[in-house]
């Protein structure tokens, strides 16, 4: 990437790292990146025009056509800067939908690094030079590489300056976030994994049935973890940890949507639990929530893994889920 | 809560400080007939522990070494006590730790170990200001709740609790799987964390070293040998030991030691255990 590539993508808020370069027929138009960068609607109703967006736009579409020529002689033989800030996600894991909803809510810059698991991508030679844990969500901020969700969430809530209330600064608040990240790992994280895999992905995808007593015992633990979650959590208060939206709603919310993706209807018999994420869908924002939702919400249409893949992904599948 | 005290200083302060005086957690009793009669004062910080639990260790560690002032509460796991009705006032997850500080109630030690970081204003090194430095301790604790903690926790049932305490047999290829796991899950603690390190995070002890080597010693207490063939996991608890207290770091250890010398379970007891003793198996 050229230095004014890496300027941009910091500028351009919302988007996600720069366009591609295009295919064998070269770089696209600049009028198609700009719709593709600010949304078609938007595109057609605001030509480019002599505000600092617009020039910022036409800098931007000459960038994407190559890099830019070095205008000085100090520039010559300068080496490529470092990468800006990477997020390695896969919108169908429940961690990476919170940091991508928490990164695009917070118009925190970053490229997307999309890792496909459904085709393996995880375990790719080159994505383990990322994460040898073969895991996302993955963070690289420069040479720093950084797991584990809970702990990305904080790093980019603490580098980013974000409003108070996603992990606020007084003890007691604070401590209450820390409380649920850390109940949810081997509860409400579990049980929402394991009925997405039981009831759509062992079957749908990897050809492997489940029986009904193990899927019964599975939606039966998930239903005592959302007990835990309304009744020693979210009680009577509009967020799980006071009266505004943290970074426990963002991963809990991403957390049920997962068994909401395989048909389980966990908000259904549950009116405080369904208030609760109107309230947190609306603190998100409509849109955002739907976009990074859209991948789990068609896993029920997951085409099979072919047999080699499935071979290498079941055991560890059957690790990730016990 | 409090009064006017003595000498300026609220009831909960002096008797905060009479406690550090007597080196105890209760102050000299004859003392009550010479502060004024005031209403009882609002209890100071509470932990709720079992030593038996490796993060109750953890919190325990962590408190004495920074001066804490705390009322140990202990909640004997074995017989049932975490089930007790007040005891589910304090943690209706009925699970140690539990932190108690006035009205306000915490449970799960990641949390509790941070309050109490923060609160009390521990020294950097244990949970540092420095980005990068938090994240790698936050990557850490985030970790370790479904890898290191779940096979140390596995392999010490499995290997002492399940024969020895309850009588009952363990297949021997679940036990050797237990032992892969742990394996699997301390060759990354070497390579992923610890690497060339003195501490797990970097120069200096932080909680995420505290949370690990209680862990560790679980496995021990069943008599795994953990350290034998990893040299440089073995010279990382020496430091680990040393910057806690040789001292404070037996007397935390000391009932986790004497488990395998446990009187075998009555039937009630083994009735009540079954729950958790099906999860470890």
């Amino acid at each position: 990437m050229s230095l004014g590539e890496v300027l941009l993508c910091k500028t351009n808020l919302g988007v996600t790292g720069p366009p591609p370069r295009g295919g064998p027929s070269g770089a696209p138009a600049p009028q198609a990146l700009r719709a593709q960068a600010i949304g078609p609607e938007r595109a057609a109703r605001a030509p480019m025009g002599s505000s600092a967006w617009g020039r910022a736009e036409r800098r931007w579409s000459v960038a994407a056509r190559g890099p830019l020529s070095p205008v000085s002689p100090a520039w010559r033989g300068r080496s490529a800067p470092a990468m800006g800030l990477e997020l390695y996600l896969d919108l169908l894991s429940q961690p990476c939908r919170a940091i991508y909803i928490f990164a695009k809510k917070n118009r925190i810059p970053f490229e997307l690094r999309t890792v496909d698991l459904r085709k393996g991508q995880h375990l790719s030679d080159a994505f383990a030079q990322v994460n040898p844990l073969q895991k996302v969500p993955v963070l690289k901020d420069g040479d720093f590489i950084l797991t584990e969700s809970v702990a990305i969430l904080l790093y980019l809530a603490r580098k980013y300056k974000v409003p108070d209330h996603w992990y606020p600064q007084d003890l007691q608040a604070c401590a209450r976030v820390d409380e649920y990240l850390a109940w949810q790992h081997t509860a409400l994280r579990r049980n929402c994994l394991r009925a997405l895999w039981h009831k759509v992905m062992l079957p749908v995808f990897l050809g492997e049935p489940v029986s009904p007593e193990m899927l019964a015992t599975t939606l039966a633990e998930l239903d005592m973890a959302l007990q835990v979650l309304e009744g020693k959590f979210l009680q009577d208060k509009a967020f799980l940890t006071g009266s505004h939206i943290s970074l426990a709603d963002l991963v809990a919310i991403t957390e049920l949507m997962h068994p909401v993706g395989a048909g389980c209807q966990v908000f259904k018999g549950r009116p405080k639990l369904a208030a609760w994420r109107q309230r947190v869908e609306a603190a998100v924002g409509e849109v955002l929530f739907q976009e990074a939702h859209e991948v789990i919400l068609k896993a029920k249409d997951s085409q099979p893994a072919d047999p080699t893949l499935k071979q290498k992904m079941l055991p560890k599948v059957l690790a990730m889920i016990q | 809560m409090g009064g006017e005290g003595v000498a300026g200083l609220g009831y909960q302060e002096l008797r905060t400080s009479l406690c550090w005086v007597t080196g105890g957690t209760r102050p000299l009793p004859f003392l009550s007939w010479v502060l004024p009669a005031v209403p009882a004062p609002a209890m100071g910080l509470e932990l709720y522990l079992d030593l038996l639990s490796q993060p109750c260790r953890a919190v325990y560690i962590f408190a004495k070494k920074n001066s804490i002032p705390f009322e140990l509460r202990t909640v004997d796991l074995l017989k049932g006590q975490n089930h007790s009705d007040d005891f589910v006032q304090v943690n209706p997850l009925r699970k140690v730790p539990a932190l108690k500080d006035g009205d306000f109630t915490l449970a799960e030690s990641v949390a509790i170990l941070l309050y109490l970081a923060r609160k009390y204003e521990a020294p950097d090194h244990w949970y540092p200001q420095d980005l990068q430095a938090r994240a790698r301790v936050d990557e850490y604790l985030s970790w370790q709740h479904t890898a290191l903690r779940t096979s140390c926790t596995r392999t010490m049932w499995q290997k002492m609790m399940f024969p020895i305490f309850l009588g009952q047999r363990v297949p021997p290829e679940t036990l050797a799987n237990t032992l892969a796991e742990l394996d699997r899950c301390l060759q990354l603690l070497e390579d992923k964390f610890l690497k060339d390190q003195d501490f797990l995070a970097g120069p200096h002890i932080s909680v995420a070293d505290l949370v690990a080597i209680t862990e560790l010693m679980h496995p021990v207490s069943a008599g795994c040998d953990i350290f034998k063939s990893r040299p440089k996991l073995a010279a990382w608890r020496q430091r680990v030991e040393a910057a806690v207290g040789e001292d404070l770091f037996r007397e935390a250890h000391a009932v986790l030691m004497k488990a395998k010398d446990l009187p075998p379970a009555d039937t009630a007891m083994k009735e009540r255990l079954k729950p958790l003793a099906q999860l470890f198996l």
